[in-house]
């Protein structure tokens, strides 16, 4: 029963790491249908900045997060004006290619620039400590991440399906030609679109942080998870990241518990059940 | 005319050529092949390597036994025998080193180890630590450490301190099974009881169920081997986060608090029981030379197994180099390694003429907080140790 109970929360609280790690890609290769190989460097970058600004120049971490996400969020607008905005029309394998490489010149510069080691973000007092449930402990940063994430969710889904920005976005993927007579301002659209991807990444890296340390090789280490999260969940749909994410955080914590020897196996033999049983993910028949 | 001046030319290019190979002749610098990472997620191991080696040679005026040194460095990435005895057979056929050295993982050591028994080329390990690699060559010597020599007397010291009960929880894979065969013999023979053994997948990041097993366990202890970086860090977390540390339970390592990334795991650090060999802080005049030295050849290396590996591997090429007069001759290099004794920055040393493996103090430490940084400050040494786990 005890058992029973840690594997709930634990992963349910180790879900909703993934979810956070995996939401910005649900929006730029989901909604947006760009094969983004590099959000895990965005990830990185604002991960990185929040570890900087936390830890070199002591600032609360309540300010450093969100400057940091305003940062990648620039860095991913910038890209994506100047460069990742003539991938759209090209074919996916370019894409992959690109922004794979761009992943490797991002980690490069963070080995030259800051240096191997791992990165830790300074936490405020009141993340640092344990929540008592009773029975156990529990950190208390994973209740902000659920928190977070639960918010990020509602938020995200909400723009896409009940704002005119939301109806913009589809309209512009569908069909860009149509919507670009229509006067929508599609560059405009997709390039919010991107650096809101971008900065949701640099959340998952902030947030993720305490799972998933950051160190240059980050940006490629996790890709893998952070894919078949959005690849489960379904191409543009961000409940079925979550759920997917959910599915898969107790699926492994409970591999943890029960069969450690296993290694990954069930996260991976789950993966492929779900996407023979679901295509095109989890929650779409 | 032209042409008398093109044969004046070539003549006169090749009287240089000539003059600069005879002066080459003079001063015959020793060649050492140093292989290691030097690119991707395990550079920093090279990096160090290289500061280490190099800070040992300048320490001796730039000069070994009056020979000057050559180092050549080859990359090796990640675990890779395939890559690692390509490169060690061109630095001994094309590159005619007379040494070689490095060597961070297990697989890559043993691949070199038919190439320098055929061509007698003494190789000294400065990290590799499992401990049948150097029962695989005659010409290996190790300057580093194997999970036995440092796991048998924590393992020893913990049944003294009246633990009954521990768990162990490593990470899946061939060092991680080593360090628990290592505890869990030792352990038992002490009349302790490993309630259970856990083994956690390499890939793991999220600790929080294994911490919760742990605790779940009963144990008065945890022992645990984790790979260096990330997971090192994630379990120390999991550890401190789940109230493991708060319900008593102690922790017992070894190279998880190395010094290479113990300033980011913050005060959460503060208390962890280790048992190694060198730590950034042993108190010595030789360790304040070494740190000294090291930092001057690279201001941002840092003092740990790794750079301590090197520079001892450095002086034992060193001995050997005196021995032989810089001649060619890796039985009588190696005569002459059996027999060393010094005084290494980690302590007294001496290498074991059987095993050639070091013999070496091993520490119990606990990381305190010195001068705004973290240390790994010595608390007892446990004596000399030999390596445990070489089958007898």
């Amino acid at each position: 029963m005890n058992t029973l109970s840690n594997i709930l929360i634990d992963g349910l609280a180790y879900g909703m790491v993934l979810f956070v790690i995996a939401v910005g890609l649900s929006v730029t290769l989901g909604l947006m249908r760009f094969v983004n190989l590099s959000h895990g460097a965005f990830a990185m970058v604002g991960g990185y900045c929040a570890a900087l600004l936390t830890r070199e120049l002591q600032w609360s971490f309540w300010v450093a997060v969100p400057l940091a996400l305003l940062a990648t969020g620039l860095l991913g607008a910038v890209l994506e004006a100047l460069v990742l905005r003539h991938l759209y029309q090209r074919k996916e394998l370019d894409q992959v290619l690109f922004t794979i490489g761009l992943t490797f010149v991002l980690i490069a510069a963070t080995n030259a620039l800051v240096g191997p080691q791992v990165q830790m973000i300074q936490l405020p007092p009141s993340l640092t400590g344990s929540i008592d449930l009773g029975f156990r402990t529990m950190p208390a940063q994973r209740l902000l991440v659920i928190g977070v994430g639960l918010a990020v969710a509602l938020g995200a889904a909400l723009t896409v399906t009940r704002t005119r920005f939301g109806i913009w976005l589809r309209a512009a993927v569908d069909h860009a030609g149509t919507a670009s007579s229509l006067g929508i301002p599609i560059r405009v659209v997709q390039c919010v679109t991107f650096a809101a991807g971008a900065a949701m990444a640099g959340l998952g890296g902030v947030l993720g942080a305490e799972v998933m340390p950051l160190e240059p090789y980050y940006a490629l280490k996790y890709l893998v998870l952070v894919l078949v999260v959005v690849a489960v969940g379904g191409m543009g749909s961000i409940a079925g990241s979550l759920c997917a994410a959910i599915v898969l955080g107790l699926i492994e914590t409970a591999s943890k518990y029960l069969a450690s020897d296993w290694g990954s196996l069930f996260f991976f033999a789950a993966m492929a059940v779900f996407l023979a049983w679901r295509p095109n993910g989890i929650l779409k028949r | 005319m032209s042409i008398s001046r093109r044969v004046l030319c070539s003549a006169a290019m090749a009287l240089s050529v000539l003059s600069a190979t005879g002066a080459h002749a003079q001063d015959q610098a020793i060649k050492v092949g140093i292989i290691g990472p030097f690119s991707g997620p395990f550079a920093h191991y090279g990096t160090l390597f290289k500061a280490g080696a190099e800070a040992y040679v300048a320490s001796q005026g730039g000069k070994l036994a009056g020979k000057s040194v050559e180092f050549i460095y080859r990359d090796t990435g990640g675990p890779n025998p395939a890559q690692t005895r390509v490169l060690a057979q061109e630095l001994i056929v094309k590159d005619k080193v007379d040494y070689l050295g490095g060597f961070v993982f297990t697989p890559n050591a043993l691949a070199v180890a038919p190439l320098i028994q055929q061509s007698q080329t003494p190789t000294v390990i400065f990290n590799a630590a499992t401990s049948s690699i150097t029962e695989k060559s005659e010409y290996f010597i190790r300057s580093s450490y194997t999970l036995w020599q440092v796991t048998v007397p924590l393992a020893q010291w913990a049944a003294k301190q009246g633990l009954k009960k521990v768990v162990t929880a490593v990470t899946d894979y061939g060092p991680g099974l080593d360090a628990e065969a290592a505890f869990k013999s030792e352990f038992a023979k002490q009349g302790g009881t490993v309630v259970e053994t856990i083994r956690m997948p390499i890939a793991t990041t999220d600790f929080g169920p294994f911490a919760q097993r742990i605790r779940a366990s009963g144990a008065q202890a945890v022992y645990t081997f984790l790979p260096g970086g990330p997971p090192n860090l994630g379990f120390v977390k999991a550890y401190n986060e789940n109230g493991l540390a708060k319900a008593g339970i102690q922790f017992l390592g070894t190279a998880e608090t190395d010094e290479f990334d113990l300033q980011k795991f913050g005060d959460s650090a503060l208390g962890l029981t280790t048992a190694f060999h060198y730590s950034g802080a042993h108190d010595s005049p030789q360790n304040k030379a070494f740190v000294a030295a090291l930092k001057k050849q690279d201001p941002s290396a840092v003092a740990n197994y790794a750079s301590v590996g090197a520079w001892d591997g450095m002086y034992v090429i060193h001995k050997m180099i005196e021995a032989t007069g810089g001649k060619k001759d890796g039985a009588k290099a190696l005569a002459a390694a059996r027999e060393l004794q010094w005084e290494s920055p980690r302590g007294p040393v001496r290498i074991d003429s059987r095993s050639r493996h070091i013999t070496q103090n091993v520490y119990l430490r606990k990381v305190e907080k010195s001068g705004g940084i973290l240390v790994n400050k010595e608390i007892q040494s446990f004596g000399p140790q030999v390596d445990f786990g070489l089958t007898p």
